[in-house]
């Protein structure tokens, strides 16, 4: 019995993650899983179609170098290191990585419609998939960076990211339940943004309610926060592009 | 920037050296055992105001957090006590240290500093040098507490 109570436990404490899709109601639920009335698929669409498009001074489109389904599980493994960098980027990053390097065209800019296009797009392609960190001694400094992130607190309201998302999780702040904040969904098509948006800019949205100076869009420290989330969140089922209020 | 969690004691304390000049516009005051007895302004606040600072959204922000007895506004918090009672729970002086710096009565609590600009980590412009609450607020809210006896 005893036994039985405690490897009870154990599993329970094994699923005691949830995504931010299990703390939805039903009907963002619904939302999310009708792909005609998910708005998220409208920019899938248009990824597609840029996905197809030839580009820069190369000439060349995504699909010109990369092979249809290809791109399966990628989204459930960035932020991680390329090849000849010193630096991990996340799925963003290295959708530029190949504009710049590869269709030697100028990068689309941070939450440009194209990025979230294309970067919906190839999420669609790991949904389902579990979340997959790369296992790659180069990112455990990452990774501790981002939860020394996570776990200090900041801003004028002097709270951490774990007080609501470790300690709080569940519960309702002011009206709304505090997920877990798994990185699960991206990019996702926030209600109250009315379109879609990134990790980035969600993890931003946290740091102006804490009254925190976001960091810049291109600073290091987002792809440190995004490997700690995606390490945090290792084995959940990717649901991108999520609906989520 | 990311440094700042990160920084060496000694260096924390050249950059409080730093703020506690802004730090002149706090206004002085005397913590006795677990209270804050005297009025920061010498005068007593308002409770209508201090209701109006409650239930703010943008002030007071007590409401992301806690519950109150303030019906009209719907969406209320759970993660801490209900406000209602606090009055009889808690003296005036201790209900005004627990706004200032809820820190000195649980140093781990979630619930921020009104009235404090020391130890604090990358707060965004605007909101710099700058307590959450002034002290005339401060009274005000105090005042509000102190009524909810029931
Ligand atoms: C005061 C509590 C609070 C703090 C502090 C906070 N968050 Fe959040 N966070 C929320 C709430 C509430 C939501 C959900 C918002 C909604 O659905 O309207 C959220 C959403 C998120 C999500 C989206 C999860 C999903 O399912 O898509 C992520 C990721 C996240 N936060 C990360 C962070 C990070 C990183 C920090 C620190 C920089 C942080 N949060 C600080 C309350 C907080
Ligand atoms: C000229 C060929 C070329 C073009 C055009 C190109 N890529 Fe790539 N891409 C590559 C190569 C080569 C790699 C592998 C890079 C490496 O590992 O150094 C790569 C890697 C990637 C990866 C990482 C895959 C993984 O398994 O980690 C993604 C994502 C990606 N490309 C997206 C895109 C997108 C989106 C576009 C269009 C905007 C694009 N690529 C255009 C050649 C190309
Ligand atoms: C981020 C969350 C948070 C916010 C915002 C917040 N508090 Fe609190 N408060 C707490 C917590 C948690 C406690 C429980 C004691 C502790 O952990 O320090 C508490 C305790 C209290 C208590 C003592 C409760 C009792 O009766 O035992 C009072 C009074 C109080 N808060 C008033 C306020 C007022 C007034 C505001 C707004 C000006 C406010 N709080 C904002 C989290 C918060």
């Amino acid at each position: 019995m005893v036994f039985l109570a405690s490897f009870a436990a154990a599993q329970g404490g094994a699923e005691d993650r949830r995504s931010g899709y299990q703390d939805m109601g039903a009907a963002l639920q619904k939302m999310q899983d009708d792909d005609t009335a998910n708005p998220a698929m409208l920019f899938v669409q248009a990824g597609e179609a840029l996905w197809k498009q030839k580009a820069g001074a190369s000439d060349k489109a995504c699909a010109d170098c990369h092979a249809a389904g290809s791109m399966k599980g990628v989204a459930a493994r960035y932020p991680a290191f390329t090849p000849g960098s010193d630096r991990p980027v996340d799925l963003d990053g290295r959708i530029n990585l190949c504009r710049t390097t590869q269709q030697k065209a100028p990068a689309f800019g941070p939450e440009s419609q194209e990025l979230l296009q294309l970067s919906a797009y190839l999420a669609l392609q790991s949904r389902g998939l579990p979340i997959a960190p790369p296992d790659d001694a180069r990112l455990t400094p990452v990774r501790a960076e981002g939860e020394q992130l996570f776990k200090g607190r900041q801003g004028q309201l002097n709270l951490s990211c774990a007080d609501c998302h470790d300690d709080n999780a569940g519960k309702s702040l002011g009206g709304a339940t505090i997920p877990q904040a798994h990185p699960t969904g991206y990019p996702i098509y926030r209600l109250e943004w009315q379109t879609l948006g990134s990790l980035k800019r969600r993890l931003r949205n946290c740091m102006i309610g804490m009254r925190a100076e976001p960091f810049a869009y291109d600073a290091p420290e987002y792809v440190a926060l995004e490997a700690y989330l995606m390490q945090r969140a290792k084995g959940m089922t990717m649901d991108a592009p999520a609906v989520r209020p | 920037m990311r440094l700042r969690f990160i920084l060496p004691l000694a260096v924390v304390g050249a950059v409080w050296a730093v703020s506690a000049m802004a730090q002149e516009e706090l206004r002085p005051y005397v913590i006795v055992g677990d209270s804050i007895p005297d009025s920061l302004t010498g005068l007593s606040g308002d409770a209508e105001r201090g209701r109006a600072i409650v239930a703010s959204r943008t002030a007071g922000l007590c409401l992301l957090c806690h519950s109150a007895p303030i019906p009209e506004e719907r969406f209320q918090g759970n993660l801490a006590p209900n406000l209602a009672g606090a009055g009889s729970r808690w003296s005036e002086g201790q209900l005004r240290l627990r706004l200032v710096d809820a820190s000195r009565l649980n140093p781990n609590t979630i619930m921020p500093p009104y009235y404090r600009l020391d130890r604090l980590h990358r707060v965004a412009r605007g909101f710099e040098d700058k307590p959450i609450l002034s002290a005339g607020q401060i009274e005000d809210v105090v005042a509000y507490l102190v009524s909810l006896k029931e």
